[in-house]
């Protein structure tokens, strides 16, 4: 899973928005962007990349125009030309496909997809055919084109569907990719290709303990970051301090605003619901754009 | 016959291991001579996953008729039954005991996995 995506050959900027901690507010953040940015008049794209439980179209409202099953790749096994060699399976990390005396069994659940088993067949036995673990839906909320991935229920494989998310988006000059929690695979995989990566935290130790972890795994990537915290007003101090002995910059505060809640309540907008907000969000777009300008 | 025993030890005398993919070791039994020897499981019992299908290809490869264990999941049991391989559930007790109770007729041959897998 480690192969490094082909640089991007437009002009484009891929921000992603991630946490660390669930719930921070990642989804407000990505949404509002988006929102403020397409009425700067910026072609945007909006990457709902939570595949587990994808949430941007409650606040952008997209049409959608076209869903496409996606998954895996995973080997289908030509017994004519199956000879049992057996090297299928030595190659195999998973034990996705194993080669027995008589017959070759394919545990398609637990295959990555990498397509080792078919480089390494000597009779061509193997073809690949989809395995089905999510879907793809692509669509608009005004001016922004929306995709965003779902992955069935019983899959526990959520990066291939990331990826069929990332791989349909339509190219744009802002995209924005609202990306999971937590700081594995999913996240990774989200975060791989992006220009600029914001942090949404909150000023609780819970908020602070993750959002060290987000940010150990965002330099590993070697990726720019920077920090918005999220109901800044509550919590105590001690983010602001860890980002500031570490030289992290904190882009924006947003406060801890009941009209925000409500406004979240009703699968509305901050900047919609509440007009001070779309400044808010407007001039962290702006400070944004400077950032990503001097990548 | 040969058998082999998911084994917590590396003797007759030593407890079966109730689980089969990260079982400690294999006991391997000559029920008509008594002879046995051990081969281990250490590599699939630190395995993240497909523990089962590792050890009932290595169990396969001894070139055993049955498997006696405490309980065997969905990919193991379509792993050993692909490898010719007769699966005894239930076993408890010594390694001895087992092989006795095997004799006697007292294990369930299961046709099916006892537990569910460990991912869905």
């Amino acid at each position: 899973m480690a192969v490094t995506e082909a640089s991007d050959t437009s002009s484009g900027r891929k921000i992603a928005i991630a946490s660390g901690k669930g719930g921070t507010g990642k989804t407000t953040v990505a949404t509002n962007l988006a929102y403020v940015a397409a009425c700067a008049g910026k072609s945007v794209a909006y990457l709902d990349c939570d595949v587990e439980e994808p949430n941007g179209h409650i606040f952008l409202k997209p049409d959608f125009a076209k869903a496409t099953p996606v998954g895996t790749l995973v080997p289908k096994v030509d017994y004519a030309r199956c000879t049992h060699c057996g090297k299928c399976g030595k190659i195999c990390q998973y034990s996705a496909i194993v080669s027995m005396d008589k017959t070759n069994l394919v545990f398609a659940e637990l295959c990555h997809g990498c397509g080792g088993c078919k480089l390494v067949c000597p009779t061509a036995a193997i073809t690949e055919v989809l395995h089905e673990t999510g879907t793809v839906e692509i669509g608009s909320a005004g001016p922004i084109n929306f995709v965003h991935g779902t992955l069935n229920i019983g899959q526990v494989m959520s990066p291939p569907v990331i990826k069929a998310v990332k791989e349909a988006a339509p190219p744009a000059e802002l995209t924005i990719l609202d990306a999971p929690p937590g700081t594995s695979c999913p996240v990774i995989e989200s975060l791989r290709g992006c220009d600029y990566v914001l942090l949404v935290t909150e000023p609780t130790p819970f908020g602070l303990n993750d959002l060290k972890l987000a940010v150990d795994m965002t330099r590993a990537l070697g990726l720019n970051f920077a920090v918005v915290i999220n109901r800044a007003d509550m919590g105590d101090d001690k983010t602001r301090e860890y980002c500031e002995s570490n030289d992290i910059e904190i882009l924006a505060e947003i406060p801890d605003d009941r009209k925000i809640a409500e406004a979240y309540s009703r699968g509305e907008m901050a900047c919609e619901a509440v007009e001070k907000y779309r400044s808010t969000f407007t001039e962290l777009l702006e400070k944004l754009g400077e950032k990503i300008a001097t990548i | 016959m040969k058998i082999a025993i998911t084994s917590q030890g590396q003797d007759l005398a030593a407890d079966v291991d109730p689980r089969f993919g990260r079982a400690k070791c294999f006991i391997l039994v000559d029920t008509e001579t008594g002879e046995f020897s051990v081969h281990d499981n250490a590599q699939n019992l630190n395995a993240a996953q497909g523990a089962g299908i590792q050890a009932a290809q290595n169990v396969a490869a001894l070139d055993v008729e049955a498997i006696i264990t405490g309980n065997v999941g969905p990919k193991a049991f379509a792993t050993l039954s692909a490898g010719g391989v007769k699966i005894y559930v239930g076993a408890t007790g010594t390694i001895s005991q087992a092989v006795e109770q095997f004799k006697a007729g007292q294990l369930k041959c299961v046709d099916q996995a006892n537990v569910d897998g460990h991912w869905m």
